[in-house]
C-alpha cells in the first residue's frame, strides 16, 4: 500500500478514510487533523493556558506532544494515584510522565493522592466501600475533583483530556444500551466551564485508539503499555473489543457511530436539552467546587469517612 | 515460517501468507494491533517472508486477545 501524499510505502491505513500514509506524512497529517478539531468544536486558543491531565499512557503523551508541536500554551498534570497491582503500575506512569516532561522541557504538575489525602486509591476505595470491590468509582470521582482543583487553582483556562474516538464510542455505547438519558446529553468534545468548573476539552475524539498508538510509534514516544491492573475485564474494553469486531467488517463503524450521535445531539433530535440546564448544583461548603448532593461533595465526604475509619484503627 | 508476538505469547504462520491473513489464522482481531517489524510499522498486505520477526502492539490497553 503506497502513501497518498508521496507515493512511498504507507505505514498507517485508515480504512474509514479510505487514507493510507507513510510515517512522515502521518506525522504531519495528525497535529493538522487536531487543530482542525480545536476549532471546529472551539476549545481553545493560542491565548489560552491549557493543563493537559497526563497519566504516562499513548493517549495522554501524545495529546501533550501535539498541543506542543501546534504551539498552544500546555502544560502537564499527573495524578499519583499509588496503585501497584504487581507491576508498580503508578511508579512507572509517574516515571514515563517525568521523562517526557524532562525530554521536552515542559512544565508538569504532580498531585500524589496518599500524601494529600492520606491514602492510596485502593485503599481509600477499600474503607468506603464504593465500587463494588473495584476502586474504579473512587478514582475516576478523585482524578475528576483534582484535575479541576488544579486546574481553578492554578489559573488554567481548560482542562484537556486525551480521550480518543473509541473511549468516547465505548462510552456513547454502554450509555446508550441503557439509555441513560441525562449522561448521553452531557457527552461531547467540550464539556463548558461554569462556576467552579473548568472547560473540559478532548481534542482527539474523533481519532481511532489504533491511530494513537501509531502515532506514538511513530514519534518514538514510551509509553506505559500496561493497562491499569483494575481495568482488566472492565466494560469498556469488553465494549471496544465488540466495536472493533464491527469494525473489521465495516470500516467506519465506530466513526458514524459517533459523529451522527453529535450531529443529533446537536441538533436536538434526541432529547430536550433543558433537562441538563435543570441539573441544580451549589458549592460543596468544604472544598468549594459544584456539587449535586445537598451537603458536602462525594469527593470530601469520601475523604472525611476514609479519615474517620484511619483515626479509629 | 514467520513468527508472530504478541506480549508474551509467540504464533507460527507459514511465509507467502500477508499479515492480515496471519491474524485471522491465529484469531486477532486486525483492528485491534499495530504490527511492526524492526521497529517499523507494517500494513495487513505485508506478505510475509521467512524468518521475519512480527511484534503486535495491543492497541487496547489491557485488552484480551
Amino acid at each position: 500500500m503506497k502513501c497518498r501524499k508521496c507515493g512511498e510505502k504507507a505505514s498507517v491505513n485508515m480504512r474509514q478514510h479510505k487514507l493510507a500514509l507513510c510515517k512522515e506524512h502521518y506525522l504531519e497529517w495528525v497535529p493538522e487533523q487536531t487543530e482542525r478539531f480545536i476549532k471546529k468544536y472551539d476549545m481553545f486558543t493560542k491565548e489560552e493556558k491549557i493543563l493537559v491531565a497526563v497519566s504516562g499512557g499513548k493517549d495522554s503523551l501524545a495529546l501533550w506532544d501535539i498541543l506542543v508541536r501546534l504551539g498552544y500554551q500546555a502544560d502537564g498534570m499527573y495524578i499519583g494515584l499509588g496503585i501497584d497491582g504487581g507491576i508498580n503500575y503508578s511508579d512507572e506512569s509517574r516515571r514515563l510522565t517525568e521523562k517526557f516532561a524532562n525530554e521536552h522541557n515542559l512544565k508538569l504538575h504532580i498531585v500524589d493522592v496518599e500524601k494529600e489525602y492520606g491514602q492510596p486509591i485502593p485503599v481509600l476505595a477499600t474503607i468506603s466501600h464504593r465500587g463494588k470491590g473495584k476502586p474504579c468509582a473512587v478514582c475516576g470521582l478523585a482524578k475528576r475533583h483534582e484535575m479541576n482543583r488544579i486546574a481553578r487553582d492554578l489559573g488554567y483556562d481548560v482542562l484537556a483530556t486525551g480521550h480518543n474516538l473509541d473511549d468516547e464510542a465505548a462510552v456513547l455505547f454502554g450509555n446508550t444500551l441503557v439509555w441513560e438519558s441525562e449522561y448521553l446529553l452531557r457527552q461531547g468534545p467540550v464539556l463548558p466551564g461554569r462556576d467552579g468548573l473548568a472547560r473540559k476539552v478532548k481534542p482527539l475524539c474523533r481519532f481511532y485508539e489504533r491511530e494513537m498508538t501509531a502515532y506514538s510509534i511513530a514519534r518514538g514516544i514510551d509509553y506505559i503499555y500496561d493497562e491499569c491492573p483494575y481495568a482488566e475485564g472492565s466494560q469498556s474494553i469488553y465494549y471496544k473489543e465488540l466495536l472493533n469486531q464491527m469494525e473489521t467488517t465495516r470500516p467506519g463503524a465506530k466513526l458514524t457511530f459517533y459523529l451522527r450521535f453529535l450531529e443529533a445531539r446537536k441538533s436536538g433530535d434526541l432529547f430536550i436539552e433543558k433537562n441538563v440546564e435543570a441539573a441544580h448544583l451549589h458549592p460543596c461548603p468544604k472544598c468549594g467546587q459544584p456539587t449535586s448532593t445537598d451537603d458536602f461533595c462525594s469527593f470530601c465526604r469520601l475523604i472525611e469517612k476514609a479519615a474517620a475509619q484511619t483515626a479509629v484503627q | 515460517m514467520a513468527k508472530l508476538i504478541l506480549r508474551n505469547k509467540e504464533f507460527e504462520v507459514h511465509a507467502g501468507m500477508t499479515l492480515l491473513s496471519a491474524l485471522k489464522k491465529i484469531n486477532i482481531v486486525p483492528e485491534s494491533v499495530i504490527a511492526t517489524k524492526n521497529g517499523e510499522m507494517i500494513l495487513e498486505d505485508e506478505i510475509l517472508k521467512d524468518g521475519d520477526v512480527i511484534k503486535l502492539i495491543m492497541v487496547i490497553s489491557g485488552g484480551s486477545i
